[in-house]
């Protein structure tokens, strides 16, 4: 291993020895997604129509459809709560020794977002074992095409999570944030409808979710979990997590950005 | 320049806004000197600590290190500067030992190679003994003695260290600036930053900060004169802490 390996495995691994020896975390991180398959699936049932879209190939039960959309979920929080946890400053610390540490900035922010999806990976892959435990299985190779889907996602939605951490002023503000991005970014995609069915709501609302990059992170992790392929969806994510990595960059740039305001 | 110079610090200014928290500020270091940064609580001690550690950069003024100039080459520069920042920066559920190979990773250190620094700079804090215990098991004047001796593990140059007795009883307070006052003396350049006037020692250097400007670079003995440090520093200025507007 290069110094640069050295310190992305350290930095991964500091952060998943973290999550998984913080029980409250792993188990709330576990229960929050079963606790909305329960419940949504069991208020929206009879709101979705049936209906066979791809990479469905028969009739599937409401449950079954917001699985990737929750997975998806469960990366949206665990960016979010990266991002809560610097602007608490109970990291600011820490990353104030990485971004001292003798690597370019850009590669040492690349494994904070590395460390963050590794954690997220541990939890998604918790929650499909309990969902196939309840009965709600994939295809056996979906298991293993969602992965490579599962670190493009955690890579857009966590580098989302760096963003705001680098504009964020306040400990207030960052309710705004959850008003704001994450409850639209969430309600306004296709993880709890599919695009026809807002359709059938709204012209509008139709077009927010298909632009909405949330949504195509859910469609990406949708077909791999059922080991297909969405180019469409890869490309938006993976432009997605660019941008927003490229704007969190200027955000942690020292010539201005949170450093500034945060000593 | 010549090449004992360690530090070199020159024409730098920084504003929040329309605060000026740094004023022109300039002075050198040289080799394995004990200089302490003196000045009022809201001087400017951490602002500068910033700027020396790249957190912050400014277009006023230039920085040296060990030679390497920390806007043009921030990363020799970085790698030869060991800091202590004022908040700790500790993994509290893990052992010492982990706190310390993390951070030796971050500069691209593993194995036996880590181990062996590791060890060493146990060794010249007297914390080899307590490398396996968990970090919040230990009180605040070794977890501080462990943060100094992690930050001794890159054999850095400069060391850097933010008010680092702020918060620990007299004992670790005098155990710390004994501590530091050897490494300077086997070598090593330190920047001690602080308000308290009893952690320096007549021969140390002293650089006096006060609302972001360095009113005096001496010895502490020359500052001294004929009376105590404390009277020229209150005298200097005029007694101000929280110099914060
Ligand atoms: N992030 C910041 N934003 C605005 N003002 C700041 C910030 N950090 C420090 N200051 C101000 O700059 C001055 C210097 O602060 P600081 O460098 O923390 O001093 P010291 O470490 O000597 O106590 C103080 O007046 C402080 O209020
Ligand atoms: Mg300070």
């Amino acid at each position: 291993m290069n110094a640069w390996t050295i310190a992305l495995y350290a930095i991964v691994l500091r952060e998943a020895m973290r999550f998984l020896q913080n029980r409250g975390r792993f188990l709330s991180a576990l229960v929050r997604p079963l606790v909305w398959l329960v419940i949504f699936a069991a208020g929206f049932r009879a709101a979705l129509g049936l209906s066979i879209t791809p990479p469905y190939q028969t009739y599937i039960t409401y449950e079954v459809y917001i699985v990737p959309g929750l997975c998806a979920m469960i990366q949206l929080f665990n960016g979010m709560q990266s991002s809560l946890s610097l602007v608490y400053d109970q990291e600011m610390g820490s990353m104030r020794l990485l971004l001292t540490s003798p690597r370019p900035r850009w590669w040492l922010l690349f494994c904070k977002l590395m460390a963050g999806v590794a954690v997220s990976l541990l939890q998604v892959y918790a929650f499909l074992g309990i969902a196939a435990l309840m009965g709600i299985r994939m295809p056996a190779m979906g298991y293993v095409y969602v992965l490579p889907a599962l670190v493009l996602s955690g890579l857009m939605l966590g580098a989302l999570g760096l963003l705001i951490s680098s504009t964020i002023r306040q400990l207030e503000n960052f309710a705004g944030v959850m008003n704001f991005v994450i409850f639209p970014m969430f309600f306004l995609s296709t993880a709890l409808y599919p695009l026809w069915k807002m359709a059938e709501a709204s012209r509008l609302l139709r077009d927010i979710c298909a632009v909405n990059p949330f949504t195509h992170a859910v469609e990406l992790i949708r077909f791999a979990l059922y080991a297909q392929f969405n180019g469409w969806a890869l490309l938006w994510v993976g432009t997605g997590a660019v941008a927003f990595f490229l704007l969190a960059l200027l955000g942690y740039d020292p010539a201005r950005g949170l450093m500034r305001r945060k000593g | 320049m010549t090449r004992t110079t360690a530090l070199c610090v020159s024409n730098v200014s920084l504003s929040y806004g329309a605060k000026r928290a740094l004023d022109d500020v300039s002075f050198a270091l040289d080799r394995g000197r004990f200089c302490a940064l003196l000045g009022p609580n809201g001087a400017g001690k951490s602002t500068l600590f910033s700027l020396l550690t790249r957190l912050l950069v400014t277009r006023e003024g230039r920085i040296e290190v060990a030679g390497f100039d920390l806007a043009r080459n921030p990363r020799a520069a970085l790698a030869r500067i060991g800091v202590v920042f004022q908040q700790p920066t500790l993994d509290l559920d893990t052992s010492v030992m982990r706190n310390m190979r993390y951070f030796a990773a971050l500069h691209g250190m593993a194995g036996r190679d880590a181990t062996a620094r590791i060890d060493a700079a146990l060794e010249r804090l007297n914390m080899r003994e307590r490398a396996d215990e968990k970090v919040r098991a230990l009180n605040g004047g070794h977890r501080r003695r462990m943060e100094i001796a992690r930050a001794l593990i890159h054999a850095p140059e400069v060391l850097l260290l933010d008010e680092p007795t702020v918060g620990l009883d007299t004992a670790a307070r005098r155990s710390i600036t004994a501590h530091v006052h050897d490494l300077a003396a086997e070598g090593l350049t330190v920047l001690w930053a602080t308000h308290l006037v009893d952690e320096i020692e007549p021969s140390d250097d002293v650089v006096v900060l006060n609302r972001g400007r360095v009113l005096k670079q001496a010895s502490a003995a020359e500052i001294a004169g004929e009376g105590d440090l404390i009277d020229a520093f209150i005298e200097m200025t005029g007694g101000n802490d929280e110099a914060a507007a």
